[in-house]
């Protein structure tokens, strides 16, 4: 009975609103911008969940029915360790594992190779014993071949590929596979197919003590895997065999990796979420302009349905059901949108996103129930909570005083009270303030969210202070808006919403998209001082400079002086990544010239060596200038006195810079990763390149670069990083766009009644345009204005509470006054021809059939 | 002639061996040493491993009795590998030597073979064959000698295996003073000592249940370079302690037509006395078989043995005893225990062993 009832309103309802003809195109865009909302939040999900289940599952793959992992830094640990842990008696299998980024010469990728111990992998990770190639043998057609673990499995110069490393690099069986070492090349016979089902990217198998040899890792093993006995305490085991490790090595459930690498990306995860969470409240706006003008136009039919018996919560019930059904088509056409957005992504950018965070992941997206019923019920409580104002203030008006003409402008002052504005903008202050909240800007995103409610609900405050101090010009048009915008503000600051919103989150995202580019640009600068930069590999961590190509690069003619740096990976902690260690000619005296520091202090007489650790590494571990930090280099704790914090835009892990000489004290490593080339005044880094790769052995392999390339492929990532945010940039602009002309049409179209009087009183069409396209220009000005100002505080909030939070990184302002103020133009120009355009379309009609409307 | 062709095949991949070891030492082919007579067995030192030959094993079968009367046959097995390979890797991983081990619980009322099996590269204190006396282990699986005899220690999925050998006889040397040849040319043979009658005690722990047994066993000690001619497919094996104190081994391996290729046998009387047998002695005839239903191999799991003039019947404990070792060895074989019978007289218990009948051994 209610049901029918409601049906048959909810028709008569759809035939008011298309009897004002504008009806659809207005509904249509709050559906667009619901859509594109929650298309962003699910590509978002989808993208990341698969990146990480494939992650997940390469991990599986390669730690099998694995209870515990022991992993230390990069470069590997003692294999003592093994002798150690396999003795236990609660451990049922330990199976060794040399680790290698094998970089591959021509490719991109660095190949992940491991070197494994057959007999045991085959207890733990069966999945990474190789299938050896079946070799016909006329004297036994049906060898026994892939059974036994053939000697090809146990050989050091042969490996083994699955099926992605064999597609990748074009191989099969039989052909050899080079792989830089040093600066030399180790050629390995492919002997078979390693199945290693999971394990979606390139991955090859080798014989562990094969690896040892033939890829410069004797001695030290990458992890070891151990499956412990049924029933055995797994964690009071780990704390045991911990206690028992070297420095810097430590024991985790295999899950911790896919922890850890999951929580690096889940800022960078949370922010793109958090910009499609904007994208939907950009929508709830234009459905709350929508709604709100909607009631106002539909008043005496509404009222009349109130006097034909419908009740207040019928009403209300009625009008919440259709922003309900907006906000369905909305998140609907939002999901698809969105899963095709996801399957565009993992095609292009690739499921890390242009983050970089899961390298080598190859995937397909996958329809995810939960997510998309998530962002299904956002999109709907987007549209309810958009137009709960207006369906209050529709179910509460009186019918019979909303029958009468000329009572728009009541529903627009109920709707803006003072205090809740200013409250929230002093919560949004004082939230802007707050720590994260486990490593997330929580507070940060709140105070925002805070300071644009409260700014918006202020606007209409704004708006009369604004509109009362303009001073009243004396052509008639401009003399008409401005009395206009005076007498009825409250119709003027929906469309002000709509325009303040827009403009804030652009004008935000823009100064610290240009904030961070520009600290980047100079951070690269400080940098990337020499003249000729020099990489044994770009990629992997198989090539490096021995000793002897060092000293031949350091005598080529032309070279003044090297820097030599090193580069390891330390795990500091299990439940995060390794942090980057780098090597390299420093002091005390020198650091300020060599690295970017945000802050130092000399170390004091006696100090332990000095350590520069990134702001990252400060954030992430506690360290500070001054205060003394262990870390484990060669196997033992080494104190060192932190002697300043530098601004690192390129580890997010965190890095640690300490002197070389040091470094290969603790460790015999005198090897180097990359070579920092000045040269004597006048000599020509082209021509010091080309000598090098003349006299020096071995150098057909590395890799020269200007530090102009350096920064142009840096800001190239850079971009391409930031490409989602340009991107939902252009979205957000073209959200208040829409909103502008929407809600301004609206409010055109319900004082068609005005501009009959106005034309019966003798303006002409072009007078009453002028006068429309001054209220436009007017009330973009203000919102442009107000936006801007906004915008830049939320930038502030950006760039020092949200980014220092996530990311752990600090930038300086940098306002892109050019690009704002051209942006701030074209808005101008745009809301002015989109009032005078709804204007033009407004009085398409008779004037005298306008004004006999109001009876 | 074949003896001829062999001999200068292995000059030159000699010739050839020298030549590629100057420019890649890694595709060095290795030398392993020729088993030839003349070379005196010596103990304890032979008790110990010999890791520069190619293969060896230690290989304990035996039956045994629990208190409550029930018979089991026990196998335990350690197997040496060197295969040649990564010779000159200076890694600690190096897979110069390789161990396997096997172990097996027959049991008639299971109807099945239990066993397990280990396999592991020699090192890290984790496996290991000493040279000096038999102590071999992989892991918690262990065969070590005692003042007494020997000890194993086993820990296998289905059942574990504690078990105690005295020694009750002297070594007995197979073939000429340990020389035992396996096929024509003198290198086809292996350094071969047997120990019959070893008494056993200790525990078996099976479904749970610990079992304390007692009986008797067999220890086999086998080392060898180049153990089956290339024409060989499999062999036939039988130890057997005789009720009377006495001890038959014999053995033939066939060839690719189920022919046999060669043949040898030893039996000590109770009183000590030792019979060679040669090749044309030795006798074994298929008395009825039994197909594997997992790998579809056909074994004659009742034998007919004949050697010299001693001939008796081979009747297994149960037919499945079949052990796949696929993932250690890489072979499915038959290894069971049986029953001597003279006529319908029980004159011994020992083992069977028939490799080769699921597809050609390869050692």
């Amino acid at each position: 009975m209610a049901t029918l009832a409601a049906s048959r309103l909810l028709g008569l309802l759809r035939a008011t609103a298309g009897s004002l003809g504008a009806g659809k195109g207005r509904l249509s865009i709050s559906i667009a911008a619901i859509a594109l909302g929650v298309a962003l939040g699910y590509a978002v999900q989808l993208v990341n969940r698969v990146a990480v289940n494939e992650f997940a599952q390469a991990v599986q793959t390669l730690s099998g029915t694995a209870d515990l992992v022991i992993r230390g830094p990069r470069g590997g640990f003692s294999e003592q360790v093994l002798g150690e842990v396999a003795q236990l008696p609660e451990v049922a299998a330990a199976s060794p594992i040399v680790e290698v980024e094998a970089r591959i010469p021509g490719r991109d990728e660095a190949l992940r190779l491991l070197g494994i111990d057959v007999f045991r992998a085959g207890l733990v990770q069966p999945g990474l014993v190789p299938e050896v190639a079946a070799v016909p043998q006329p004297s036994a057609p049906d060898s026994p071949s892939r059974e036994m673990p053939s000697l090809d499995t146990l050989r050091d110069d042969t490996v083994f590929l699955n099926a992605a490393a064999m597609a990748a690099l074009g191989m099969g069986v039989g052909d050899f596979l080079p792989v830089q070492v040093g600066t030399g090349i180790v050629r390995l016979r492919v002997a078979g197919e390693v199945r290693a089902e999971g394990h979606a990217q390139p991955l090859a198998v080798m014989d562990i003590a094969g690896a040892q040899w033939r890829l410069g890792r004797l001695g030290r093993l990458g992890r070891i895997d151990l499956r412990v006995h049924p029933g055995v305490d797994v964690a009071e085991l780990a704390r045991r065999i911990g206690a028992v490790l070297p420095p810097g090595v430590a024991v985790e459930r295999p899950s911790a990796a896919i922890e850890s690498t999951v929580r690096l990306s889940r800022s960078y995860r949370v922010n793109l979420n958090v910009l499609a969470l904007v994208a939907l409240f950009t929508g709830g706006l234009l459905v709350f302009s929508t709604q709100a003008l909607a009631v106002v136009r539909r008043r005496p039919y509404l009222a009349l349905l109130r006097v034909l018996g419908l009740t207040r919560g019928a009403m209300m019930l009625l009008l919440l059901l259709e922003a309900a059904a907006v906000g369905a088509v909305g998140a609907l056409v939002g999901l698809a949108g969105g899963y095709a957005l996801a399957e565009l992504v993992l095609g292009t950018v690739g499921p890390d996103l242009g983050s970089g965070f899961f390298r080598g992941v190859v995937a397909r997206a996958t329809f995810e129930p939960a997510p998309a019923l998530l962002f299904l019920v956002l999109g709907i409580a987007t549209a309810l909570l958009g137009s709960l104002a207006a369906a209050n203030e529709a179910a509460r008006t009186e019918p019979a005083q909303a029958l009468k003409a000329g009572d728009e402008q009541r529903a627009f002052r109920r709707l803006t009270p003072v205090w809740p504005g200013l409250a929230f903008i002093a919560l949004g202050a004082a939230l802007a303030g707050a720590p994260p909240v486990n490593g997330l800007p929580v507070f940060g995103y709140a105070a925002i969210a805070c300071l644009l409610v409260g700014t918006i609900l202020l606007l209409a405050r704004i708006a009369r202070a604004v509109f009362d101090r303009i001073p009243v010009a004396r052509r008639p048009a401009a003399r008409l808006a401005v009395l206009q915008l005076r007498g009825a503000p409250g119709q003027a600051t929906v469309s002000l919403a709509a325009i303040v919103a827009s403009v804030s989150l652009l004008v935000s995202m823009a100064i610290m998209v240009a904030s961070f580019r520009q600290s980047l640009d100079q951070w690269l600068q400080h940098v990337l001082p020499a003249d000729l930069y020099l990489r044994a590999a770009p990629t992997g961590d198989s090539a490096f400079l021995p000793p002897d190509v060092q000293e031949a690069i350091a005598a080529l003619p032309g070279v003044r002086r090297v820097e030599f740096l090193r580069s390891e990976r330390l795990l500091l902690d299990a439940r995060r990544p390794q942090i980057v260690l780098l090597a390299r000619p420093i002091d005390a005296a020198s650091a300020a010239s060599r690295l970017p520091l945000v802050r130092s202090a000399p170390p004091p007489a006696g100090a332990a060596p000095p350590a520069w650790v990134s702001e990252v590494a400060a954030d992430l571990y506690g360290f500070d200038v001054g205060q003394e930090i262990e870390l484990p280099i060669g196997g033992r704790s080494v104190p060192f006195h932190v002697a300043g914090v530098w601004r690192d835009y390129a580890r997010q892990q965190g890095a640690v810079v300490i002197e070389r000489a040091l470094y290969a004290e603790l460790t015999g490593d005198r090897n180097a990763n990359d070579a920092a080339i000045h040269l004597e005044p006048g000599a020509a880094p082209e021509s010091v390149a080309r000598a090098l790769r003349e006299r020096v052995p071995g150098s057909g392999e590395l890799e020269t670069v200007l530090p102009a390339e350096i920064r142009q492929r840096s800001l190239a990532i850079f971009d391409r990083t930031f490409a989602v945010t340009y991107a939902l940039e252009t979205a957000a602009l073209a959200i208040g766009l829409m909103g502008l002309s929407s809600s301004f049409g609206a409010l055109v179209l319900a004082r068609r009644r005005e501009f009959g009087v106005l034309r019966h009183l003798g303006l002409t069409r072009a007078q009453v345009g002028a006068m429309l396209a001054a209220e436009g220009g007017i009330v973009s000005a203000l919102g442009l204005g107000v936006g801007a100002a906004l915008g830049w505080i939320i930038s502030l909030i950006l760039i020092h509470v949200v980014n220092r939070q996530s990311f752990h990184w600090s930038m300086d302002l940098h306002v892109p006054w050019g690009s704002l103020a051209a942006f701030t133009a074209i808005m101008l120009g745009l809301a002015s021809l989109t009032a005078l355009a709804s204007g033009r379309q407004a009085m398409g009609g008779d004037a005298v059939r306008a004004v006999k409307e109001d009876w | 002639m074949t003896s001829r062709r062999n001999c200068c095949r292995r000059a030159v991949s000699s010739l050839a061996a020298v030549a590629l070891a100057a420019t890649s030492p890694a595709i060095a082919e290795t030398e392993y040493p020729v088993v030839l007579p003349g070379v005196e067995v010596v103990f304890p030192r032979d008790h110990g491993a010999h890791p520069a030959y190619r293969t060896e094993w230690w290989y304990i079968t035996g039956w045994v009795r629990d208190r409550a009367g029930r018979d089991l046959g026990i196998q335990v097995t350690f197997f040496r590998n060197r295969p040649g390979v990564a010779e000159d890797n200076p890694s600690a991983f190096a897979p110069r030597q390789l161990l396997f081990a096997h172990a097996a619980l027959a049991d008639a009322a299971h109807g099945r073979l239990r066993h397990d099996q280990r396999a592991a590269r020699a090192g890290f204190g984790f496996a290991r064959a000493a040279e000096d006396a038999t102590d071999v282990h992989i892991g918690d699986w262990s065969l070590r000698a005692t003042t007494q005899g020997y000890a194993a220690r086993i820990a296998a999925g289905e059942f574990t295996l504690d078990l105690a050998f005295r020694v009750t006889q002297p070594v007995l040397l197979q073939g000429a003073g340990g020389y035992s040849r396996k096929g024509p040319l003198p290198g086809q043979s292996s350094f071969y000592y047997s120990r019959p009658h070893l008494a056993v005690s200790g525990m078996v722990v099976v479904d749970g249940v610990r079992l304390e047994i007692a009986g008797e066993a067999w220890l086999d000690h086998e080392w060898s370079s180049e153990y089956l001619a290339p024409e060989a497919q499999g062999w036939d094996w039988t130890g057997v302690n005789l009720a009377d104190g006495g001890a038959l081994m014999a053995f033939r391996i066939r060839d690719r037509h189920g022919g046999t290729f060669w043949a040898g046998g030893t039996l000590r009387r109770s009183d000590g006395t030792v019979r060679r047998f040669a090749p044309g002695e030795i006798a074994f005839t298929p008395l009825r078989t039994w197909r594997s239903p997992r790998t579809e191999a056909e074994y004659p799991v009742a034998m007919r043995v004949r050697a010299g003039t001693l001939e008796l019947e081979l009747a297994p404990m149960m037919d499945d005893q079949e052990l796949d070792s696929r993932a250690s060895v890489g072979t499915v074989y038959w290894e069971g225990a049986v029953r001597a019978l003279e006529g319908e007289r029980e004159i011994g218990r020992g083992y069977l062993e028939l490799t080769g009948y699921w597809r050609p051994l390869r050692l």
